[in-house]
């Protein structure tokens, strides 16, 4: 089956008169019909860069995609023309943003800021009392009583204008759904609701999605397939139970896992990763990771490759370079482990 | 028995708003033991911040006492405030907007000092900012670096250097951590639990963050609309949550685990309600599952279930008790 959306080494740099940031570093990855797609990783990553980069959403002159290819049903979207990425918007691909007090219009009414999407694309041609039916039918959807329609987004809390900001993104039935972290600003006991209902909804529409978190616990409960990215490229990938059950990891995903404090476990020192996300403007030749890890060898300082380890588990590492050379010699992936538990402490 | 350092009873504060009051904290009475940490636990606007500022008095409080060292500290005057103020510090959420951007790292930690007139000579202040810069982590190149130079992380060790520069008993930690990644956030945590051993602080730590709190806290309180719904050492209060609302809490984190692929979110119906003059009896009632006729009327007042385990709602104690 032919993907959905794929990506293939993409490379994003913000470029101003007097830096370059190179945000997105040659990533590539693929979601088909129906699928989640977790991108994890800490500010500054490229997760959201790379989101805006599939809508072409970056900024004008500044954010520049510098290869790669982004292919939507097959066809690659950085050769469409402006206008043709405008039938793309909102219609085939939608995005969730994360702030939800930011991203809806003040003075608008709800109702006709839903209506908006479905007026400018009208996928099935549908006439005024269609639309306002839909929009009804939306607000139902996520759980907002139909009556409300005519009221302003003052007049909704955090949780329910994120119901709204889902109900427009959902309006034209799109095949893909981008969520920038779209619980980030909300309460535990309302982003559990916000959650539920993401995935009643997937389920029921066949969705895909990109879920872009920095909370492991959100991956857990809703991806199918989890990337890890950390400055600009994706260090670990693979299923949602590679990534939070296999024995082998990337250094920085067990340092990730480490640093959560356990709900059921008694930790007296958290883990850490020391230092800090190396400078976008100056990234190291070799390992991006190498300053920070403490597994370093002198090979980091060429650039890693992305060994596979099992099915689709592949990790951005040197120490897996052995186990991809003897693919079939399994064994040997629990002699050169990286951390085993990854809430292991040292 | 260890005297408590803080003791709080029934301390109130109503902020007038145009529709009436606005109960940010209704009652709340409790204590912290020295050396100890007291999570409070809440989601926005149940009043975890104005509880950390009226302890400080950095918000007048309604109706209440304060007690520090068993001295009642809401009857001080301004001259005797300034000195209790000085073993009771605070830490801010955002290490960006506390610091003032035009001064220095090596300035803004000598500030304290220098408007508590601690330190006069112009050369010791220097020896104790290096001091202070080295206990809590951040290097000796940074001192003339301003803040929006330096990353979150780094920011925050300056608050907190300003705070523990007075060498205070006791400090506030207003969300310390939910600005950071985190990477940063375990560092931040691991650096306030060695000065807490170090200098034998005592922490009110808030936040929304329920395994950050497990992690750091001894006892947890956590906070409902201004009111206190449940109090218990963290461990006990992890393992056998009573009241409803600590329950669904505790079962809408996301947990960071395989398991959690196909189980059911759980969740809560409703949200929080205004509080602006709030109807008697119980503030969950409209979103809890067991709600029934009873607790429209009566009075929060918490009850013991157990040593050292306080639980506001009646009805959730009579079915704990019963099952024990």
């Amino acid at each position: 089956m032919k993907p959905l959306l794929s990506i293939e080494n993409l490379a994003v740099a913000y470029q101003t008169d007097l830096e370059t940031v190179a945000a997105v570093n040659g990533i590539s990855f693929a979601i088909h019909k129906g699928q989640t797609l977790g991108i994890v990783g800490e500010t500054g990553a490229g997760k959201t860069t790379t989101a805006l980069s599939i809508l072409r959403l970056l900024p004008d002159r500044t954010g520049i995609i510098k290869s790669g290819k982004i292919e939507f049903e097959g066809e690659d979207l950085l050769t469409y023309s402006e206008r043709a990425m405008r039938k793309v918007r909102g219609e085939k691909v939608a995005m969730i943003f994360q702030d939800p007090m930011t991203a809806l219009n003040p003075v608008i009414p709800i109702g006709k800021q839903i209506a908006e999407a479905l007026i400018l694309h009208n996928p099935d041609g549908m006439s005024r009392d269609d639309i306002e039916d839909r929009v009804d039918a939306s607000l139902k959807m996520v759980g907002i009583s139909p009556q409300r329609k005519g009221d302003y987004p003052h007049q909704f809390s955090g949780g329910m204008k994120q119901r709204v900001i889902i109900a427009i993104a959902l309006a034209c039935k799109p095949k893909l759904i981008i969520a920038d972290e779209p619980t980030t600003a909300l309460d535990v006991t309302i982003q559990a609701q916000v959650l539920q209902m993401i995935n009643d909804l997937k389920s029921e529409l066949q969705t895909a999605m990109i879920m872009i978190t920095h909370d492991l616990g959100i991956v857990a409960q809703t991806c199918d397939e989890v990337a890890v990215m950390y400055a600009g490229e994706i260090v670990e990938y693979g299923m949602m139970e590679d990534i939070f059950d296999a024995p082998v990891h990337h250094p920085y995903t067990v340092g990730l896992f480490g640093s959560i404090p356990s709900l059921d476990q008694d930790v007296e020192r958290l883990y850490t990763i020391d230092g800090l996300m190396p400078d976008p403007t100056n990234l190291p030749v070799g390992c991006k990771f190498m300053d920070r890890c403490p597994k370093v060898m002198p090979i980091c300082q060429e650039a890693p490759k992305t060994y596979t380890i099992s099915g689709k588990h592949q990790i951005k590492c040197h120490l897996f370079s052995d186990i991809a050379q003897s693919p079939s010699d399994s064994g040997k992936a629990d002699t050169n482990t990286a951390e085993p538990d990854k809430g292991a402490n040292p | 028995m260890k005297q408590p350092i803080i003791e709080i009873e029934h301390l109130k504060k109503y902020f007038p708003v145009k529709e009436g009051k606005l109960h940010a904290l209704d009652d709340i009475s409790l204590s912290i033991f020295e050396g100890q940490t007291l999570g409070v636990v809440g989601e926005s606007g149940c009043g975890k911040s104005t509880l950390g500022r009226t302890l400080l008095r950095l918000v007048e409080p309604t109706d209440g006492i304060i007690r520090y060292d068993g001295r009642d500290i809401t009857k001080l005057n301004r001259k005797e405030l300034a000195d209790v103020r000085r073993d009771m510090q605070i830490i801010f959420q955002d290490p960006y907007a506390s610091l003032n951007p035009r001064m220095t790292v090596k300035e803004l930690i000598a500030e304290p000092l220098i408007v508590n007139k601690i330190i006069s000579n112009k050369k010791e202040l220097m020896k104790e900012v290096d001091r202070l810069m080295a206990l809590v982590g951040l290097s000796q190149r940074l001192s003339m670096a301003y803040p929006h130079e330096l990353d979150g992380g780094r920011r925050q060790r300056i608050g907190i250097a300003r705070a523990i520069a007075m060498k205070p008993r006791f400090i506030v930690c207003d969300e310390p951590v939910s600005a950071l990644d985190v990477s940063i956030q375990a560092q931040i945590l691991n650096l306030l639990m060695d000065l807490q051993a170090e200098l034998s602080l005592t922490y009110l730590f808030i936040t929304h963050d329920l395994s950050v709190v497990r992690h750091i806290s001894t006892n947890i309180a956590v906070m409902y609309l201004g009111q206190c719904v449940e109090m218990a050492p963290s461990k006990v209060l992890f393992k056998n949550p009573v009241h409803p609302y600590t329950k669904a809490l505790l079962s809408a984190i996301p947990i960071p685990s395989s398991s959690m692929r196909h189980k059911a979110i759980e969740t809560v119906k409703g949200e929080v309600v205004s509080p602006i003059n709030p109807l008697p009896g119980c503030r969950f009632a409209q979103r809890c599952p067991g709600c029934g006729e009873q607790c429209a009327h009566y009075e929060s007042e918490l009850i013991e279930v157990e040593p050292k385990h306080f639980v506001a709602c009646p009805s959730a104690v009579k079915a704990y008790m019963a099952q024990k």
